[in-house]
């Protein structure tokens, strides 16, 4: 989780009307292009030729021939399509939803019940385990659901995980990947909360205060309201970002001696194809799928959300 | 709260106190207890004896990969958002829009086009296959663009184009000494997501002794006795060991994170808060 947006409403306050009449319409001349040159190679060496290469490749044969649908229609009725579809949706899900109910509630409680210096320390304590977002992450908690080592290993004994076979169950993926994001994850966005909260003026709260609001009213009626644009943006993004995995289902495949599939996301049925079938058109054709997906994403977030800034005004 | 701070912290306690401890005493000993230095040491001597100091080769390429890429994402993000957000010219809104929408999709869409791309071209093993596609970084744009677009007025560009200052002139001496806090929060981001990356040159990187630290990290994941009886049989790298290794292969990142964290956060809300 690194993308976090900057508030365009305020941002808003620091444009300034245009004034275009009494300026040349170009400002900047060639020069703007120079300063773009570099950027633009990169976007259209790593961002738009691959994207047009992989359709190329999804739309083609292993002999360069236009094939049609035929990639995508093979890629989907392949036997292992839907089930890795099937998993990122359920670890979706619960991610999902325990993402917006906890960040939000612990941002409410943090900003609301807290003491200052208190809840300064503990953002701080759920943002740390983002350092070791990616690889760390699972290895550490390898170790976390292993019973025989874990400081949590009664309580895994209690639920009846007796072992480290027992907790790696295939079906348990799921939840341990929900664990695994939210352990890196939900700091940050519990700061970036917490911060938009800071951002409602003391004046509304006080307000609702005379009006004999509770906290739990405040809370609902009021804060988590005006907090949902930033909400809404973080559902979108962990969304988006929870349809690519790769590297956690992959290493646990390696810790799990092979009992969880191989090809249990999207991205690892791609690599599979790739690397083991030697089919570069099949994976180019999940890739596709994968990148509609985010595509849709971005669209509907830059589209429908007042989040970015664009122009300005 | 408590709680729930307690499953942020505990894993983190743990992994720090699991190098000082035999791989005996980490099953058989408190979860929370500490060992003794000197078993640090001996892991660490362990851990460095693995392949002929695989660790240190792959700390070194991490860091090869994210400094070299951090380079060139200043290089072309700075510039790019300046002109982004203080200049206008043909294509300026298209350029936006598509930095904007390749930004928010999530940059593991992209790699294995990626790989394809590199695969077609022959650059498959090649330090530039992690490099380049590291250095294009739109988040970084438009963290500068809404910087630009926000704290510097127009006014002050106008005016010194009026003083006879070329283009150039404008974005070296005006642009840029005032950019040292975005150019900061532009490098954390990028150092920190180009370390701890590890799908790209899991696919680009066949070579062991290429390997950045996040992928030899899987490396020696497969080769512990516990994760992997068979091919680990025999290495020294037990628990202790691998925990030890993947505190080295954060240390980076993590003391990035304890020293930045005020700057950090202020910037990543950076608009909201200036409001």
């Amino acid at each position: 989780m690194t993308l976090v947006a900057l508030d365009p409403a305020t941002s808003a306050v620091a444009s300034r009307p245009s004034r275009r009449g009494a300026k040349p319409r170009w400002e900047g001349g060639i020069a703007s292009y120079l300063f773009v040159a570099g950027y633009t190679v990169l976007l259209a060496a790593f961002g738009i030729f691959p994207t047009g290469y992989a359709l190329y490749l999804a739309f083609t044969n292993d002999r360069g021939q236009f094939v049609g649908f035929n990639q995508f229609s093979k890629v989907a009725g392949d036997y292992r399509f839907l089930p890795a579809f099937e998993n990122i949706a359920v670890y979706l899900i619960l991610w999902l939803v325990m993402l917006v109910v906890m960040t939000v509630l612990t941002a409410v409680a943090l900003r609301s019940w807290v003491r200052p210096g208190l809840s300064s320390l503990l953002r701080f304590l759920y943002y740390l385990p983002g350092a070791l977002a990616g690889v760390a992450s699972v290895l550490v908690w390898l170790f976390m659901l292993d019973p025989s080592v874990s400081p949590a290993g009664p309580l895994l004994r209690a639920i009846g995980q007796d072992s480290f076979a027992a907790t790696l169950n295939p079906s348990h993926l799921p939840i341990i990947l929900f664990l695994i994001a939210f352990w890196t994850g939900a700091g940050g966005w519990i700061v970036v909360m917490y911060g938009a909260l800071n951002n409602i003026s003391e004046d509304v709260l006080e307000a609702a205060r005379m009006d004999g609001a509770g906290r739990w009213k405040t809370a609902w009626h009021i804060q988590i309201p005006m907090i949902r644009k930033w909400i809404t943006y973080m559902s979108i993004l962990a969304f988006a970002a929870g349809t690519q995995l790769f590297v956690e289902p992959q290493l646990l495949q390696t810790a799990s001696l092979g009992r969880v599939s191989p090809t249990w996301s999207p991205n690892q049925l791609a690599y599979v194809y790739a690397f083991q079938q030697g089919d570069f058109n099949g994976a180019a054709a999940i890739s596709i799928f994968l990148l509609v997906l985010g595509l849709v994403c971005a669209g509907v977030l830059v589209a429908r959300s007042d989040l970015f800034k664009l122009e300005e005004q | 709260m408590a709680g729930f701070a307690l499953f942020f912290v505990l894993p983190v306690i743990w992994l720090l106190l699991a190098p000082s401890k035999t791989a005996d005493q980490v099953v058989h000993d408190w979860p929370l207890s500490f060992g003794s230095f000197s078993q640090i040491g001996h892991a660490w001597s362990h851990l460095i004896a693995f392949q002929n100091h695989a660790l240190l080769r792959w700390m070194r390429n991490s860091a090869i990969y994210s400094g070299g890429s951090l380079v060139l994402t200043l290089a072309t993000s700075v510039p790019a958002g300046y002109a982004l957000a203080l200049t206008r010219f043909r294509g300026r809104t298209t350029l936006l829009v598509v930095t904007l929408i390749s930004m928010i999709m999530p940059s593991a869409t992209l790699v294995l086009p990626i790989f394809l791309e590199m695969n077609q071209f022959h650059l498959i093993g090649t330090v530039w296959s992690v490099i380049l596609p590291f250095s294009f970084y739109p988040f970084g744009v438009y963290l500068v663009y809404i910087y630009f677009a926000t704290s510097l007025p127009r006014e002050i560009i106008a005016a010194a184009r009026i003083d006879g200052c070329t283009e150039w002139q404008v974005f070296t001496r005006i642009a840029l000494p005032l950019a040292r806090p975005v150019v900061g929060l532009v490098a954390f981001f990028s150092f920190v997501g180009n370390w701890n990356n590890f799908f790209l040159p899991y696919l680009v990187l066949p070579n062991s002794d290429q390997f950045p630290v996040q992928v030899g990290l899987n490396q020696l994941l497969s080769s512990t006795p516990s994760f992997n009886p068979v091919a680990g049989a025999g290495l020294n790298i037990t628990i202790p060991e691998l925990a030890l290794a993947i505190i080295v292969a954060i240390l980076p990142v993590l003391v990035l994170f304890l020293f930045s964290q005020r700057a950090l956060v202020s910037g990543m809300l950076a608009g909201s808060t200036k409001g």
